[in-house]
């Protein structure tokens, strides 16, 4: 009897290495169109101000400029950009024009678009616009937002845009019975998802069919034709995104900005193909930026190490507009905060601020990154206060496997309550302890060795994954006995042709060689969601495995007509079908292909979970920071691919390690960005963080899904920036130097290093 | 302006503006699009190209400077199989969104030819003037590691 296969679960290469290694993929800077136009964006080059001329005459007439467009000429009022996620009408006058009209509120605001034979010329064109901007007070802190010192949004009359709310239990009973609580306050820095392919578009109106193209898309393609079509006032089928190869996203490309409805926009204006690439310095100050919060908080603990509450503030500068998944990380700051540990009284409020910054969005692990720092600071500071070993408090007050499904704080006004699903979370981090070797470990703990002081750290986390409403799938069986997959899910790189391949192939029992993934293009499947929140793997996978069972009752049909039985006696087995002790080959068995159609629904997220541990060694007289030893653990329920898996496990924790230690995007008091390069802008390196290890296990299988797998692309970053804080307080603890701010970069370390000296 | 050079084994001959870099050149010139501008101010590495075997950023080059010299772009160091190098990458899963990978394909394949022992310390020393946000570096350190057996030179081959 034949085998079924099992590709699942094996570290497959991927499919599509064989295209990246030998320069033969196509990112959508490759992508050209007869007679195109190139397309350059005036932006603003002030914080805040008010347009008072813009006069495009002597650009217009330099040789080679064909357009030059500005928000007049979009009609009356410019359109909006619309919420994806968590829609409130509260936050609509926050929405972002996809030009400035009248004012503009950060610089790198979009103001016109030049359109031209070439980008080189279109650039020169950009010195020969006459603007004239009057500034205003730029609002660049959260001070300056609250004392409301200069309005974005004058009709508004403040600069709060929402407060989040998360609640569970009584959080002041709790606090005011608690026999001991410590209140802090920290800040997380603004860095963002940097992606190495910068953001393009090339788009092109077929007038003759009323159809427009737009190549370029990632992440959340049927969304953004939704909202493209709205704004074009045109049919949603008359439109086409197609996803392209991607380079990289982490939340933030693929968001609907305003360049995916200028460039569209302009090239049906025009009716000529129209392209554009951002550049780096460009990209910096217009793509979302993330993290950027402060909070005052305090957690409730009873004497002998129980966590009982969390409670207070914490404040997001979001930029100068809501982008379009911008309440995210604030949200998420305040919901999750109690991370994988039990807390039963919650109060926590996370207010929006805008500012006159780059407006901010996802980026991997949005919200849990700096809530986790929180979290894990403040148990490190609990453990200090109470004299317990931060292990065994933290061992403590884990969920425990029998208090699953446990839930979190439920979160208002765009109402949600999410549980923990599963997982052995003791487990995890008992197998992190003794895999990192901590008994060993922490016998350096605070020694000063060759001029480095040594310090550990361990932190467990959640990673929430698998957002709803639902994912298609549609199986196309070729007339050659090939299979097509076409799905809603989208490529950000992460490998998802090789890793659906394999869930198809163990699905539809068809070879692994003769199936081929086409994802992300509004072309192929009705209805897409995308990849964010770590769902495509589950998303896509699980809509897969029930496409696989209609195209095999399918098959089953199609046979038994041809042998004229019923389909249950069909035997399926590979590329055959049998029936009586005949067989027949599927290729050639219908005159068209087989097509089914399927959509998995999930209401649930996964809870993938895990723990890390580090060991640290800190220079005093610099303030460097050699991370010696990385260590992660983490259960998904189910690996599709080990070696793609270990691939975003690392590289999530590098990212991480950026984000604690090197990343900043600053602004000065005028709102003018100071990290406009990557000379500025410091990103890891190869000799940065050489000593990560990622181990990743299949306990508990996800109940809610087909599959049994979490969503884990995001998972490794989360409790990164507090363990390298905690690590660097252990190590310098002769001196109780608490670092309350992100990132650790060596001044923030020597000025520490100074004051506590200072003090002793 | 005319400039003549030979690209990948071949002789060719482009008309370009004086002003365009060799990351443009060939890019749009000559179709050589594995050729990638993450930066274009010579920080991220993922437009390296060979210039006389020795790696250098094309978005810092301009066309006119490899007039009569030998440039070998990512498209050049294999046929329809991978290279050594390449299948080194795809084996320890050096890549992921696959844009920054042509750079780092071209940076180690000059350092190998001209190093082949390259020890790990210096592996990591000359990939840290290119820019990954995906991988994290540790397996394409390894991926490198890993493909210098089978550069001629190399302790292990001799």
């Amino acid at each position: 009897m034949k085998v079924s296969n099992s590709y699942v679960g094996r570290p497959m290469e991927r499919v599509e290495d064989m295209r990246f290694l030998r320069g033969r993929g196509t990112y959508v800077a490759d992508v050209n169109r007869l007679g195109q136009l190139h397309a350059v964006i005036l932006r603003s080059s002030v914080a805040h101000g008010i347009i008072k001329s813009l006069d495009i005459t002597r650009a217009r007439a330099m040789p080679g400029v064909r357009h030059v467009l500005a928000a007049a000429d979009f009609g009356a009022a410019v359109p909006r950009i619309p919420l994806r996620l968590q829609p409130l009408p509260q936050l609509e006058p926050f929405h972002q024009p996809v030009l400035a009209d009248r004012k503009v509120r950060y610089v790198g605001e979009p103001i016109a678009i030049v359109l031209a034979d070439t980008q080189g010329i279109a650039e020169d064109a950009l010195d020969h616009i006459d603007l004239e901007i009057e500034t205003l007070p730029a609002i660049t802190n959260r001070e300056q937002a609250e004392a409301r010192a200069s309005l974005l949004f004058e009709d508004h009359g403040s600069n709060a845009a929402i407060t989040w709310s998360a609640f569970k239990g009584d959080a002041d009973a709790a606090f005011k019975a608690a026999d001991y609580v410590r209140r802090e306050k920290f800040a997380v820095q603004r860095h963002a998802a940097m992606f190495m392919e910068p953001r393009g578009f090339v788009a092109e109106w077929n007038a003759g069919e009323g159809k427009l193209t737009v190549w370029g898309a990632a992440k959340t393609a049927w969304y953004n034709r939704r909202v493209l079509a709205a704004a074009l006032e045109l049919e949603v089928e008359a439109i086409d995104l197609i996803e392209v190869d991607v380079g990289g996203g982490f939340g933030s490309r693929g968001e609907f900005y305003p360049e995916d409805f200028l460039i569209p926009a302009v090239a049906r204006m025009i009716d000529r193909p129209v392209k554009w690439t951002e550049d780096r310095r460009e990209h910096m100050m217009t793509a979302n930026h993330a993290r950027d919060i402060e909070c005052d908080v305090e957690i409730a603990v009873s004497h002998d190490g129980r966590f009982l509450g969390l409670r207070g503030r914490i404040w997001a500068d979001i930029g100068a507009y809501i982008r379009t998944n911008g309440s995210v990380g604030p949200r998420n700051v305040a919901q999750y905060m109690s991370g994988p540990y039990r807390f039963e009284n919650i109060d926590l409020k996370a207010t929006m601020l805008t500012t006159n910054k780059t407006p901010s969005g996802t980026y991997r692990g949005p919200g849990r990154f700096e809530t986790d720092f929180i979290r894990e600071r403040l148990i490190d500071l609990v453990a200090k206060d109470l004299n317990i070993d931060r292990v065994e408090l933290r061992r403590k007050n884990l969920v425990a496997d029998s208090q699953m499904p446990y839930p979190l704080a439920s979160i208002t006004p765009f109402d949600s309550s999410t549980e923990l699903d599963s997982g052995d979370y003791h487990a995890v981090f008992d197998m992190c302890m003794k895999e990192f070797g901590w008994a060993e470990k922490s016998q350096l703990s605070g020694k000063l060795i060759d001029g480095y002081y040594h310090g550990i750290a361990v932190g467990s986390f959640i990673e929430g994954g698998a957002a709803g409403p639902k994912e298609d799938a549609r199986l196309v069986l070729e007339t050659d006995g090939s299979l097509s997959v076409y799905l809603g899910s989208s490529s950000v790189g992460q490998g998802l042709e090789t890793i659906m391949a394999q869930i198809a192939a163990d699905a539809t029992e068809l070879p692994y060689e003769k199936i081929t993934v086409h994802h992300g293009s509004t072309s192929h499947v009705k209805d897409g969601y995308g990849a964010y929140h770590s769902r495509s793997t589950v998303m896509g996978g699980s809509a897969i495995l029930l496409a696989a069972e209609k195209l095999k009752d399918l098959v089953r049909e199609t046979a038994a007509a041809r042998f004229g039985c019923a389909p249950a006696e069909i035997a399926l087995d590979g590329e055959q079908v049998g029936f009586s002790g005949i067989n027949l080959p599927l290729a050639g068995l219908a005159d068209a292909p087989l097509e089914v159609e399927a959509s998995f629904f999930n209401k649930k997220y996964t809870w993938a979970y895990g723990t890390q541990a580090a060991h640290v060694a800190v220079d005093p007289g610099t303030g460097h920071v050699k991370v010696l030893d990385y260590l992660s653990v983490e259960d998904v329920g189910r690996i599709i691919n080990p070696l793609t898996l270990h691939g975003q496990a690392i590289g999530s924790i590098v990212q991480g390690l950026g984000g604690a230690f090197l990343e900043h995007l600053v602004y000065d008091e005028n709102g003018q960005l100071l990290t406009g390069s990557f000379a500025d802008y410091l990103l890891p390196t190869a000799s940065d963080f050489p000593h990560i290890r990622s181990i990743t296990l299949e306990l508990k299988p996800c109940p809610n899904n087909p599959l049994g797998a979490k969503g884990a692309g995001e998972g490794g970053l989360i409790p990164v920036g507090g363990i390298m804080a905690n690590a660097v307080a252990d190590a310098l603890s002769h001196l109780n130097v608490q670092p309350m701010e992100l990132p650790l970069s060596p001044a923030r370390i020597w000025q520490l290093v100074e004051d506590a000296g200072a003090k002793h | 302006m005319k400039v003549e050079f030979e690209l990948n084994g071949e002789a060719v001959a482009v008309q370009v503006e004086a002003r365009i870099s060799l990351a443009d050149c060939l890019r749009d010139n000559l179709g050589k699009t594995g050729t990638h501008l993450g930066c274009e101010h010579g920080v991220c590495g993922a437009c390296t190209v060979l210039v006389n075997g020795d790696a250098v950023r094309s978005c810092l080059m301009l066309a006119a400077q490899v007039d009569g010299e030998k440039v070998v772009t990512v498209e050049g160091l294999s046929g329809d199989d991978l290279s050594p190098l390449q299948a080194s990458f795809r084996k320890h899963h050096a890549l992921q969104c696959g844009f920054c990978t042509p750079g780092f394909i071209t940076t180690a394949h000059a350092l190998l030819t001209s190093e082949p022992d390259a020890d790990e310390e210096r592996v990591r020393d000359v990939l840290s003037g290119n820019l990954c946000r995906c991988t994290g570096y540790v397996p394409i350190v390894e991926a490198v590691l890993d493909a210098r057996k089978f550069y001629p030179g190399a302790k292990e081959n001799s």
